[in-house]
């Protein structure tokens, strides 16, 4: 990957008076720390609550540094392993399986078969390709809601209710237009004279596909990988409403526990459960992010 | 025996026809030159001859199989494209054996050929480069040298230099050619460069709007040209086309430039075939075949009094921007035959070298 950063950038503050630039640095970097303490408030909030025993954010409150004294990790194993919710007392660590059962191979499916459309819309001439694509991406732009019923009466049919698999199902499905998309305006940018050059040379279909247009796809695969995981993985309404009890991904069990009305309510736990929950997205996030600005605005090949 | 032969050849796209009534046929080993302006469906045509279009009607065949309906890999040709179309995450070697692996071609005997091209084309040292890495001179082999692994009935290039700089584009010019005596077989080369299909084809064809307007040597193409356009697109300063009357006298026919001083240009005999006098024609004189009439060795029987505009040097030749009865002449004369601008001259034509075409149907009059 080439190194993007090798200018210098417009700096608007280096020229003017000592006076005008100490002055209007000053608004900058104060302006910004305002808005960045904003932001990074909650997730201190929460992260430093995971640490306090309860009685004592039940007196001092939610928002207190933990005192040094009481101040334990044990909070984040009761989370993982141990606290009740709905009966079963083996924390969230069983829907964290449950989610990664889902997320991954969810993920994986609809980037496949989003390459795979991609490939076939930008670079194969058919008969109604373009209504084809067109209602591919209507996918895009509908409501959940709407796909309720729909894949409740599917899911049942075929017997797939409050199962992973199921999830798995709708998942893919779902994703598919955005992956779809995704892949078919990335391919749109490679040369149709590879595929002719490709066709001459005697690959099929198959071999362009795997020889050519796969080898070029690292950063549309990144792009979707991230987009895909993250949104598969954060889904609530789904989860909600297809599965129940243990089959349920974590974003709908940690509502369940918060929810569930067995008295006082562990902030604590459920901190560190929540902080737990919102880690794989983030390390995905953190671990593709460079790639994903990069393959959603560059689309170029050369 | 021919190698490659079309047949009535149409291509529409729904109600728009790009090709109209093609007929072509090439000799084996023939190099055959596919020229014109842009959109006038010379790409088109090679697309159709590699595969990558489908026919509307008509035949095309190579080596006298019918090849209608053949996929690209089955017709045993090879392409160069205007793009080079290398695969970015390939070396040049992977590049080269790309289709020796798809037609299941043994390693041993891939390694040899790859050898074998990349020596002839001088590109040993860059097998294990990827096309990110290689200028765009050595693209261009690359290109060729993807194409002459394959050992095919039918070389076909589409605009394979139009991506170089002035200097490299002639380099590369030669050495197609080279490659081509060397190589011997049939080839088709598509270009917009009339220099280029000059120099290399053993035949031109000139095409325009969908139609094939004239298929023949260059010399032919050059000096006899089936009609206005093909004289016009061919050469470089462009024909000069005068509008003029034929007039006939003691001394034989002979045409007078409108709205002039009436001085008879005398036709040679062999030119007036098909002839009338009185009849309107344009006059077409390629800017070579003036002369300032001092400096005019030959027969300065037909001449010119023309006004000059502008004076263009460029170092072997000097452009002449003149007016004659208010149509535009263009000339070019050597350098040192020159004359100032705002001068007025006499400039001598080559008669035997004019051709005269008619005003509405724009095809060339008389033998």
């Amino acid at each position: 990957m080439a190194d993007t950063s090798t200018h210098e950038q417009f700096d608007p503050l280096a020229t003017g008076g000592m006076r005008r630039r100490i002055t209007s640095k000053g608004i900058v970097y104060g302006a910004l720390s305002v808005f960045a303490l904003i932001y990074i408030a909650p997730l201190l909030i929460i992260l430093l609550n995971t640490l306090r025993p309860l009685e004592d954010i039940v007196r001092t409150g939610f928002i207190a540094l933990p005192d040094a004294e009481t101040m334990t990790l044990r909070y984040w194993g009761e989370a993982w392993g141990s606290f009740c919710i709905g009966g079963t007392c083996e924390g969230v660590s069983r829907f964290y399986k449950n989610s990664l059962l889902m997320t991954i191979p969810a993920t994986i499916l609809s980037t496949m078969i989003g390459l795979l459309n991609g490939y076939i819309l930008s670079k194969w001439r058919f008969r109604y390709d373009g209504l084809i694509f067109g209602l591919i991406t209507l996918g895009v732009f509908m409501p959940q809601q709407m796909t309720l019923l729909p894949w409740a009466f599917v899911l049942g049919k075929l017997g797939l209710s409050n199962t992973i698999a199921g999830l798995v199902f709708v998942h893919t499905v779902q994703g598919i237009s955005f992956t779809t998309l995704f892949c078919r305006n990335y391919f749109v940018s490679i040369p149709d004279d590879l595929i002719k050059a490709a066709r001459i040379d005697g690959a099929g279909f198959w071999r362009i596909f795997r020889r050519i247009i796969l080898p070029l796809s690292p950063p549309i695969v990144i792009v979707t990988v991230i987009w895909q995981f993250t949104g598969i993985w954060n889904e609530f309404l789904f989860g909600t409403v297809f599965t129940s009890g243990g089959n349920q991904p974590i974003t709908s069990a940690i509502v369940a526990f918060s929810g569930s009305g067995t008295g006082e309510r562990h902030y604590n736990i459920e901190a560190a459960a929540v902080i737990m929950a919102a880690l794989p997205p983030l390390f995905i996030y953190i671990a593709g992010g460079k790639y994903f600005v990069r393959g959603l605005t560059q689309g170029a090949v050369k | 025996m021919s190698s490659l032969t079309i047949k009535d050849l149409r291509k529409s796209y729904g109600e728009v026809e790009v090709l109209t009534d093609i007929n072509l046929e090439a000799d084996s080993g023939e190099f055959i030159a596919l020229v014109g302006p842009s959109g006038c469906g010379k790409s088109t045509l090679l697309s159709i001859i590699a595969g990558l279009e489908s026919v509307t009607s008509g035949e095309v065949k190579i080596e006298d199989r019918l090849v209608n309906n053949d996929a690209p890999k089955d017709r045993d040709i090879a392409m160069v494209f205007q793009s080079y179309a290398l695969y970015p995450t390939m070396t040049v070697r992977e590049n080269m054996t790309f289709g020796m692996e798809c037609r299941n071609i043994p390693k041993a005997e891939q390694k040899d050929t790859v050898a074998r091209v990349a020596d002839l084309l001088q590109i040993g040292p860059l097998l294990d480069r990827k096309p990110s890495q290689l200028s765009g001179g050595q693209r261009q082999r690359v290109a060729m040298g993807r194409a002459l692994v394959r050992d095919p009935k039918l070389f076909l290039f589409d605009e394979p230099l139009s991506n170089l700089d002035a200097k490299l584009r002639i380099e590369m010019r030669s050495e197609i050619k080279k490659l081509h005596n060397r190589v011997g077989k049939t080839t088709v080369y598509v270009t917009h460069d009339q220099v280029e299909a000059m120099t290399l084809a053993s035949r031109i064809a000139v095409m325009f709007k969908g139609v094939l307007q004239q298929y023949d040597t260059p010399k032919e193409i050059y000096e006899r040209p089936r009609n206005k356009f093909v004289a016009g697109f061919m050469g470089s300063p462009t024909m000069n086309f005068l509008n003029a009357k034929v007039v006939q006298s003691d001394a034989g026919f002979g045409v007078t430039i409108d709205g002039g001083d009436g001085t008879i240009l005398p036709l040679p005999a062999d030119h007036t075939a098909n002839l009338a006098a009185g009849q309107s024609v344009i006059f077409g004189v390629r800017p070579e075949h003036f002369n300032p009439v001092h400096a005019h060795r030959g027969d300065t029987s037909a001449r010119m009094k023309v006004l000059v505009d502008m004076v263009e040097p460029t170092g072997a030749e000097t452009i002449l921007m003149t007016t004659v009865a208010g149509q535009d002449v263009v000339a070019s004369v050597e350098p040192d035959d020159a004359p100032k601008e705002g001068e007025t001259i006499e400039l001598a034509i080559n008669m035997s070298k004019v051709c005269l075409f008619d005003p509405s149907t724009e095809l060339r009059l008389s033998a």
